[in-house]
């Protein structure tokens, strides 16, 4: 298998799905003659023509709208933001007509549409450029949220998201563009939607991560093993629909949760896996779920702050400690 | 209807309660959430409050006086109202009444963890104030228990009372319930032993003498008692009955264990257990006989040695003993005796002292047999002769209590014919 980044690997999944299906197209700010802001989208101008990979102007709600009624019409758009931030001026396109309108056109409209781009902690790009902001989209009935932490993982689940008939909010770790691992090239290798990943297998600890968390996390419990401890790191993959199940078996195992995210800890998604745990495993729990999230602060531009406002290696390893009674 | 006022719990470690004053004299009316009385606990003077309205009819412990938990001290009725019978029962020989309406510790399943804080305190560090804290109670009395310790508890059926948490608090997880289970359960060693018994109260001095021989000497207070026992018959026995029947296979263990038996019978101190609030004195002998294996040692029970022939006695041991060293006793035969027989005579020991099995009260050493020169009848004569030594807990018997036992086993083993008669 070969041996490529996170951003090559979203590169081939859009370009087969671009070939695959003639319905398929792209837009979105500096995607065509760019290559995108973050090189995601490198070459298929050339390689599709500017009727597939089209410019936008600066105008997200603009031309999330646009992708809402294409997708009403029989298209299948893939709408990147140039980060998650962004959409923030889309979510009335997003959330009143992508999210609503199967439900509200009485089933007539699918809406196969995904809204990609990265999202997530950006170094030093302070508050209004560095946010996690996939408990917002998770909310809503009708949208589908998903977030890879592998290049494996990013082709897989956007191919799927691309095939998929309903609308799809698509984060990308705005870091994690260079991660590299292997990826199969097989052009029909997709992954579906709401399956977790059992990243590592252990027994003391469950440790559920996404995105970001996931490397930081499996960095966790190889020093854990050391002490002593054996973690079992779960990556949804998938927010919404959320594979509570893998989560809630590895809990009946280990007994024990630490809940890590980049995003505010206040009605954050692992507010909500923490409570299906304690209603479906509370007489497996050994120890009070541990959450470790993003500071409840906008994100500070100073680097010893923002160091301070996102979770690292040593806080998963502390919490880890501190459910399994270690300290 | 007259209404009982019972010494009340208001303190979680209190045992009794003293009148320090009563607020309302006998004829007094009293109505209920009154104050009726100031009563001293263990930790500070309390209010009592009156838990009916009526006439304070008849006070029953006058002030200066301690009544413990649930005792009647007090009667409220109506001001005609025969209250002979509550009386009567009050001058009943000490009957302790159930605790009145106190507030049960939370049953395993309803216990549930607080919420705790983001970050909860540290690990309570255990210090010698914690010993008086009851297992699993935190101190803000509640217990505190981890779901899934609750629920193993329940399904193991341990009494989450008597544990105590090593989690934040005092939280009871599952490593104290696991630590727990593989602990063997208390009083299992009690259940096992055969042997009927009745508990009479450990008096005042008993349990004082206990105390401070535990603190001066260890959690067993041995002492040690020797003898002398001429063997020439018990030797001479184990030939007639050899010639007799050469199938039945007796050793001079044996006879020393019967003999043993035969003499705690004569001797119930001997046959006792020191149990912290009461001492308990078995009914029957039931014999624990130390087999040496090969990582250490077990004692294999004889149960009822004083009710068993000397034949059944030998093949119930040669038996026990085998399955010992190849390790095939369950636990119920070799817990629960109630005195010991440790025999390194076989080594060439002539003298040794052992170290009691609790709970049992006392053990015995016993050294090889040999020939050796002793004085009769101002003549040195050659005799078989065997030195024991009993160590023996002192919380449960006296040197003179011991040395008695020592002289009638020395009795029936230099004449076994006292075991038939």
């Amino acid at each position: 298998m070969p041996t490529i980044t996170i951003r090559e690997a979203l590169n081939q999944a859009i370009r087969e799905e671009l070939a695959r299906d003639e319905r398929v197209f792209i837009m979105g700010e500096e995607v065509a003659e760019y290559d995108g802001a973050y090189k995601v989208t490198r070459g298929l101008l050339h390689e599709f023509g500017n009727k597939r990979v089209i410019d936008t102007p600066i105008t997200e709600l603009g031309f999330a709208g646009l992708g809402v009624g294409a997708a009403m019409a029989g298209l299948r758009p893939i709408v990147e933001f140039m980060t998650f931030n962004f959409s923030i001026l889309a979510t009335d396109q997003i959330i009143n007509s992508a999210a609503k309108m199967l439900y509200m056109s009485g089933g007539q409209f699918n809406i196969p549409i995904v809204f990609r781009g990265p999202g997530g902690s950006a170094l030093q790009v302070s508050s209004q450029h560095s946010q996690a902001l996939e408990s917002w989209y998770a909310y809503f009935p009708g949208l589908k949220v998903v977030m890879p932490s592998t290049p494996a993982d990013a082709k897989g689940l956007l191919k799927s998201s691309i095939r998929d008939d309903d609308p799809v909010i698509f984060i990308e770790q705005e870091r994690m563009y260079g991660l590299k691992g292997e990826v199969p090239d097989d052009p029909d290798f997709t992954i579906p939607l709401g399956v977790a990943d059992i990243k590592r297998e252990g027994t003391d600890c469950t440790i559920v991560a996404r995105s970001l968390m996931v490397p930081l996390a499996l960095e966790a419990a190889a020093k854990l093993q050391e002490q002593g401890v054996s973690c079992e790191v779960i990556d949804p993959r998938t927010i919404r629909p959320l594979d509570i199940d893998t989560i809630i078996e590895s809990v009946k195992k280990t007994n024990r949760v630490v809940l890590a995210e980049e995003s505010h800890p206040i009605c954050g998604v692992n507010a909500e896996i923490s409570h299906e745990i304690m209603e479906r495993a509370f007489d497996y729990l050994d120890a009070p779920v541990k959450r470790v999230s993003g500071a409840d602060v906008p994100m500070p531009y100073a680097k010893n702050l923002e160091q301070l406002a996102v979770p690292d290696l040593e806080k998963i390893i502390a919490a880890v400690r501190e459910v399994a009674y270690l300290d | 209807m007259a209404s009982k006022v019972i010494m009340p719990k208001l303190s979680p470690t209190m045992e009794e309660g003293q009148i320090v004053r009563w607020l309302k004299k006998e004829g007094d009316k009293v109505s209920m959430g009154e104050p009726l009385a100031e009563i001293d606990t263990d930790k500070a003077t309390m209010e009592m409050q009156a838990l009916a309205n009526g006439v304070l009819r008849k006070i029953l412990i006058n002030e200066g006086e301690s009544a413990p938990l649930g005792q009647l001290i007090a009667v409220i009725g109506d001001p005609n109202e025969d209250i002979a019978s509550v009386l009567a029962e009050a001058s009943a020989p000490a009957k302790k009444e159930p605790e009145p309406k106190q507030p049960e510790p939370p049953k395993a399943e309803e216990a549930s963890p607080p919420a705790q804080p983001s970050s909860p305190p540290p690990p309570t560090p255990r210090t010698a104030t914690d010993n008086g804290r009851q297992g699993g109670i935190a101190d803000s009395g509640r217990m505190i228990v981890s779901p899934l310790a609750a629920r193993m508890a329940a399904d193991s059926g341990l009494d989450l009372r008597s544990i105590q948490g090593s989690g934040p608090g005092g939280r009871i997880i599952k490593r104290d319930i696991e630590q727990a289970l593989t602990r063997p359960k208390a009083g299992a060693a009690v259940a096992t032993a055969a042997s009927g018994y009745r508990d009479e109260p450990a008096t005042q001095i008993r349990q004082i003498i206990a105390k401070r021989l535990v603190t001066s000497l260890g959690p067993v207070p041995h002492f040690f008692l020797t003898v002398d026992i001429d063997m020439d018959r018990a030797a001479e026995m184990r030939e007639s009955i050899k010639a007799l029947d050469p199938d039945l296979k007796i050793s001079i263990n044996d006879i020393i264990i019967k003999c043993t038996a035969a003499a705690l019978m004569q001797h119930p101190p001997v046959n006792a257990s020191f149990q912290e609030k009461f001492i308990r004195y078995y009914e029957h002998a039931d014999i624990g006989v130390a087999v040496a294996i090969e990582d250490g040692l077990i004692t294999p029970v004889v149960r009822g040695a004083d009710q068993k022939s000397l034949s059944q006695i030998a093949s119930e041991v040669r038996e026990l003993a085998e399955r010992a060293r190849s390790k095939k006793l369950k636990p119920e035969e070799y817990t629960g005796a109630t005195f010991s027989i440790s025999n390194l005579g076989m080594f060439g020991i002539d003298e040794f002292t052992a170290v009691i099995n609790p709970p049992e009260g006392a053990i015995l050493a016993v050294g090889a047999m040999t020939s050796k020169p002793v004085v009769r009848d101002n003549q040195v004569v050659v005799k078989q002769m065997m030195r024991v030594t009993m160590s023996c807990d002192h919380r449960v018997i006296d040197g003179a209590t011991g040395a008695k036992f020592l002289q009638t086993f020395k009795k029936i083993l230099e004449n076994p014919l006292y075991l038939v008669v």
